[in-house]
């Protein structure tokens, strides 16, 4: 049997990779796909808790989140074609009629 | 070593290698068939880890739904717009080292954390719909509604976000408060009945 600190080692790397990829790219497409990378690392390590422990409270955890995750691409991604309508880019650097 | 560890290696190496090329692709499509391969090494994962359940979920929802989605606003948008190179802020290499050892720290502490010398993990009984669905619906029953309210929501939300300016056909009301405005201007509305008119007046 996989020891449960492989599963959390992985999850951190993936975590990270998806950090660093919203951190560094510039197409809001692509810093979404990282979003959803970083909900997922954290889902695996929701699981590999839930082993650990023999605890299903886990597997409803993740389950709540991949809900969410669900309804939270249908939102971005409907920001994200009307705001591409609107200006025709997906550049987040050039998304700063908020900033001071 | 034994097959499982090596086989979660493999798994393993193929999901860290999937997540490099998502953040790394040029292309966004290359990135969302990544992100495909990526969901799926996770719900073999989840199968590793005794839940069955939850790597069925994962591949419907993630690499059924969202992955889709997200190629579908690739199509919609077309990707030669869609810059490539890389964001030059002074703050987004420091945040990177910032995570970095924070990723350090995480994995020390999951090498020194009191469960490594736990003889055994516990085995579930299942990660079986039946044990997964008891849960579910008695004890957290609550948040399964919650959960059913916000895909509402989303729905709702996704809908009006995503409808353009609307470019049909007039509705009743529209054209007899223009009527009632040519009245008033003394003015008549020219006829139309071609579609393309229409459209063409609409915008």
């Amino acid at each position: 049997m996989v020891p449960t600190f492989y599963y959390l080692i992985l999850s951190a790397v993936l975590f990270t990779i998806g950090a660093v990829g919203v951190l560094t790219r510039r197409s809001i497409l692509i810093i979404f796909m990282c979003v959803e990378l970083m909900l997922n690392s954290v889902n695996l390590t929701l699981v590999a808790a839930a082993r650990q422990w023999g605890n299903f409270n886990g597997h409803i955890f993740v389950f709540m989140i991949m809900a969410v995750a669900a309804a939270e691409v249908a939102v971005g991604l409907a920001i994200l074609i009307s705001h591409y309508r609107l200006t025709g880019s997906t550049d987040v650097s050039k998304i700063h009629l908020l900033k001071w | 070593m034994s097959w499982p560890i090596l086989f979660f290696i493999l798994v393993g190496a193929l999901s860290i290698a999937t997540a490099v090329g998502v953040v790394s692709s040029r292309q966004p499509i290359h990135s969302a068939l990544f992100l495909l391969v990526n969901f799926i090494t996770l719900a073999i994962m989840y199968v590793s880890l005794e839940a069955q359940f939850l790597a069925a979920v994962q591949v419907i929802i993630y690499a059924g739904g969202i992955v889709i989605l997200i190629l579908f606003v690739i199509m919609l948008m077309g990707s030669e717009d869609v810059p490539v190179d890389r964001i030059d802020s002074s703050w987004a290499s420091i945040a990177a080292l910032g995570l970095g050892m924070l990723m350090a720290a995480t994995l020390l502490y999951s090498f020194m954390a009191d469960f490594l010398f736990q003889a055994e993990p516990n085995t579930l009984a299942g990660g079986a719909p039946y044990a997964i669905g008891m849960t579910l619906f008695t004890r957290y029953i609550l948040a399964i509604e919650m959960v059913a309210i916000l895909l509402l929501v989303a729905l709702i939300g996704a809908l009006l976000l995503a409808r353009g300016p609307r470019t049909g056909p007039k509705t009743g009301a529209e054209l007899h408060a223009e009527e009632e405005e040519a009245d008033a201007a003394g003015t008549t509305i020219p006829y139309v009945d071609d579609e393309t008119t229409v459209m063409a007046a609409a915008e």
